[in-house]
């Protein structure tokens, strides 16, 4: 197993430098100057060539990539063109912003799923089993965008129910200590706060799991119905067991399986993809970053991000693959 | 199967009690944390237990559209940055409450010498930096030289307003007793006063930039109303009132938290919603909505912007005048304002908005005529030839929606016989390719930094920008010469009659038609008192008050 992981990781390298080279060219390609972008339309022609000479940007696009790639060899992400500061520093506060929104989620998404597929596969056909997987198939085909604006026109505006923007009550802040508002909140035992801060997370998190709530519903079902058909569940059944502990106990622990993967995929999905319901929602996390990094053309923060979120996205396959020998003893990695 | 529905019902409970609670908590939310915790920090925080003022929170909540890039005024060039260091810092002169005419700030007096060289300004006693320390002409000696001594690229303003061909416009800057400076200009310059008065130019703490060098962009600390509190990136801001501010009963407002909200519906959803007080950036096509909700207001910004649309002087078919007047002839200018402007702007003539000193008021605009353009266009032998039209792909406050206005003028040139396609980019990239002149007609706009003539005819239309904010690559001599003549005239009548004879010129040579110059809608609760918004975007809000 170790062995097997210590594999995975070093497979790791050419992924990440692979990605960094990619990132590195596509974004040159693009035409926009960053010292053009930092000095705004007044900027004299003279300023910009200083500006460039500044950041390093007349030096040969070679001499620029090994730049890059020793500073993330030596742990130094760069410094961000626009704001100066050392991304290192800087993205921490952003990424955990995106992971308390993410794991929100995907949490949303896995008990919603989950549990919409469990009851539609064992009342196939009945009229729950239609409209779950009608919303579903709505909910898979719905633009992040559109339903964004909606959650906030019904919830927010019109019943007045939940916050619209942003990730607390910015006349009560949060003093950070993780970034992870949740944690803070409660390890400084401000449970009102907790309560709001959960209240920020109700209508992007919905927004953001409903793609994956949809397809890890049909999966669920597809790989549920499968399940039920097998000889084991059918004699659990005819012993007469409890439905609970059929579902839970026998049925599910296998029709998890593919569910896992699905689940592993959307949630690297949701790290990268969270930036329409982070913009939407003015959450402050690393989709908007890197967005606005491309509009400033801040290449460190471009290609540090992606990067970030690209080891992230691995790392989440690498646990989901580790999951599956915990729950099935029969997948082994040799 | 009993047991199964069970199931289902226990888990439809599940949601609908969850939603439930979350309806129920957002009330007694919306009571305690809303209001009641509000006072309660704002109470203690400014030890200030108001009179009669005191039941309504005296906090700001203001929703903006991009976070700031620093907050270092001197270093910065966004509108964005300048919102918050606006109220951090104070510059020597202020422009008037609602337009740029030149009033004291730090400095309460001055005096400029015939030759227009040395400008001698008395400094306000007994104002102290958020810091402790003590503002004097020692204090402004260190800033300046601070720009000076800096590179292009640090301090741009500083570089672009007094510097000229490499040569310092300010030779030196020396004290004449504590609170007398004496500013040395190696050549007269006429806007010196108006440039002063820019955000950029804010006087920091000597101490403090000394002590924290480059990382004084994080730790702003300036004589203003307000002193910097807490930045949280790309979310929010917050500034609290300076309790030993040096002017009596200001600021109004203990706490200012200035939060980016980059969608302009977004935004407005949380005005509605009150979780924020005042809304900067509003769709024109919001504010009938605005207006129709009495718990709202809407406020109008005075215009000091351009959106025009710019003909590539030296690409065919626009290196031809006969065919830039027919263009100017063929677009209804009056159609697009009604339509997409929602009647908030006024038709553009000239190159600048007519509210700035040396605008020329006996020009009228190129009057709606397909006729005329035609045979202009028949005159000019144009080919048929179809030409690119480039959108602009954001929302700006002088053009609202690109795309739309951009169909028009596309069915207007059509009407007179000159085929387009519209295309756009990205918008770095746009302003880019623009720039390097690729473009045949392209839309763009500017708003102004400091209200003079020449911030906006000298940097936009004069041949010394090609390359830079000349994206039309007009060239004309004539022009040139009575612009740089201007520059360094200091008899306003003078200087305005050149102003208005290069504006004759550049209306006959048409290097754009001028299109709008539209009025920024922003929009804030009923209870915000004593907001004036200003016509450079940066807003004081000193003497904002909730009601």
């Amino acid at each position: 197993m170790l062995h097997y992981i210590g594999k995975r990781l070093l497979h790791l390298i050419p992924v990440l430098l692979g990605m960094s080279f990619i990132v590195f060219f596509i974004i040159r390609a693009i035409p926009g100057d960053p010292a053009q972008v930092i000095l705004g339309q007044q900027a004299t022609a003279e300023s910009i060539a200083a500006l460039r000479n500044k950041l390093g940007l007349d030096n040969p696009w070679y001499v620029q990539y090994f730049e890059y790639l020793k500073g993330i060899f030596t742990g130094n992400l760069g410094e961000s063109l626009r704001t100066r500061q050392p991304i290192f520093t800087e993205v921490w506060p952003y990424l955990a912003a995106t992971f308390e929104l993410a794991f929100f989620a995907i949490f949303l998404a896995v008990i919603l799923g989950v549990n919409a597929g469990i009851i539609s596969a064992w009342f196939q056909n009945s009229w729950f089993d239609y409209l779950a997987m009608v919303i579903a198939l709505i909910g898979v085909s719905m633009p992040i965008f559109w339903l964004g604006l909606m959650e906030q026109w019904v919830f927010g505006i019109n019943l007045g129910w939940l916050p619209t923007s942003g990730r607390e009550e910015v006349r009560d802040p949060v003093s950070a200590i993780t970034n992870l508002y949740l944690i803070d909140t409660l390890l400084q035992g401000r449970f009102d706060q907790f309560v709001v801060v959960f209240k920020h997370l109700l209508l992007p998190g919905l927004a953001l799991a409903t793609i994956p709530t949809a397809i890890i519903a049909r999966m669920t079902r597809a790989s549920m119905l499968e399940v039920m058909r097998a000889d084991y569940v059918r004699t659990a059944r005819a012993k007469g067991q409890k439905m609970f502990v059929v579902i839970y106990k026998h049925a599910l622990k296998n029709a998890l399986i593919p569910v896992l993967t699905v689940i592993g995929l959307q949630t690297g999905m949701l790290l990268g993809g969270a930036i329409l319901t982070e913009t939407i929602f003015s959450w402050p996390g690393i989709g908007r970053y890197i967005y606005e990094a491309i509009g400033f053309r801040d290449y460190p923060v471009i290609q540090s991000g992606i990067l970030i979120v690209a080891f992230l996205f691995v790392m989440i396959n690498l646990i989901v693959d580790i999951l599956y020998t915990v729950i099935d003893s029969r997948i082994k990695y040799n | 199967m009993k047991k199964g529905k069970k199931y289902l019902l226990g888990f439809v409970m599940l949601l609908t009690m969850t939603l439930f609670l979350a309806a129920c908590n957002s009330d007694d939310e919306d009571s305690s944390t809303g209001s009641n915790t509000d006072s309660g920090t704002t109470n203690t925080d400014s030890g200030t237990t108001d009179d009669s003022s005191s039941s309504t929170p005296q906090v700001l909540v203001f929703g903006r559209g991009a976070d700031s890039v620093s907050l270092d005024p001197g270093i910065v060039t966004d509108g964005e940055s300048f919102k918050v260091t606006q109220n951090l810092f104070e510059t020597l002169l202020n422009f008037g409450e609602k337009d740029t005419t030149i009033n004291p700030g730090l400095a309460k007096e001055w005096k400029v010498s015939d030759d227009g060289l040395t400008y001698t300004f008395q400094l306000q006693e007994g104002v102290k930096f958020h810091d402790g320390t003590d503002f004097n002409a020692d204090s402004v000696i260190k800033n300046v030289n601070r720009w000076k001594g800096g590179t292009e690229d640090d301090f741009y303003y500083f570089n672009s307003m007094f510097k000229a061909e490499g040569e310092d416009i300010i030779k030196e800057v020396t004290a004449d007793g504590d609170y007398t400076v004496v500013f040395t200009l190696s050549r007269p310059q006429a806007p010196f006063l108006k440039n002063l008065a820019m955000s950029p130019f804010g006087i920091a703490s000597p101490t403090e930039f000394e002590k924290t060098g480059d990382k004084f962009g994080d730790n702003p600390v300036g004589t203003g109303p307000f002193k910097f509190t807490e930045w949280k990136r790309n979310d929010s801001i917050t500034i609290e009132k300076f309790a030993d501010y040096w002017q009596d009963g200001l600021p109004k407002l203990d706490k200012v938290i200035f939060r980016s909200i980059p969608d302009n519906s977004a935004r407005l959803n949380e005005l509605m919603a009150g979780n924020i007080d005042l809304a900067d950036g509003v769709n024109p096509s919001d504010g009938k909505m605005v207006e129709g909700n009495s718990e709202l207001q809407l406020i109008e910004r005075p215009s000091m912007n351009i959106g025009y649309l710019g003909l590539t002087n030296t690409r065919a078919p626009f290196d031809n005048k006969l065919v830039r007047q027919a263009v100017n002839y063929a677009i209804d200018k009056q159609a697009i304002v009604d339509a997409f402007f929602e009647g908030r702007a006024e038709v553009a003539v000239n190159p600048m908005p007519s509210s700035i000193s040396g605008y020329n008021d006996a020009l009228s605009p190129y009057p709606y005529d397909p006729a005329k353009a035609k045979s202009l266009l028949a005159e000019a032998g144009y080919d048929g030839k179809e030409i690119e039209l480039w959108a602009m792909p954001v929302p700006r406050p002088y053009m609202p929606d690109g795309a739309k206005v951009a169909e028009v003028i596309q069915k207007n040139l059509e009407d007179v016989g000159m085929k387009s396609k519209i295309v756009t980019f990205e918008w770095a990239t746009y302003l880019e390719k623009a720039k390097n002149g690729e473009a045949d007609a392209f839309m763009l706009g500017w708003t102004g930094d400091n209200g003079d003539a020449d911030n906006f005819i000298y940097t936009l239309l004069d041949k010394d920008n090609i390359g830079s904010n000349n994206y039309a690559f007009y060239s004309n001599d004539e022009v040139h010469d009575l612009l740089i003549k201007a520059q360094s005239e200091t008899d306003e009548n003078v200087r305005n009659d050149l102003y208005k004879k290069a504006q004759e010129i550049i209306h006959d040579d048409a290097p754009w038609v001028p299109l709008a110059h539209s009025t920024p809608l922003l929009a804030a609760k009923a209870g915000v008192k004593g907001f004036v918004p200003h016509p450079t975007g940066s807003d004081k809000l000193d003497k904002v008050s909730m009601e």
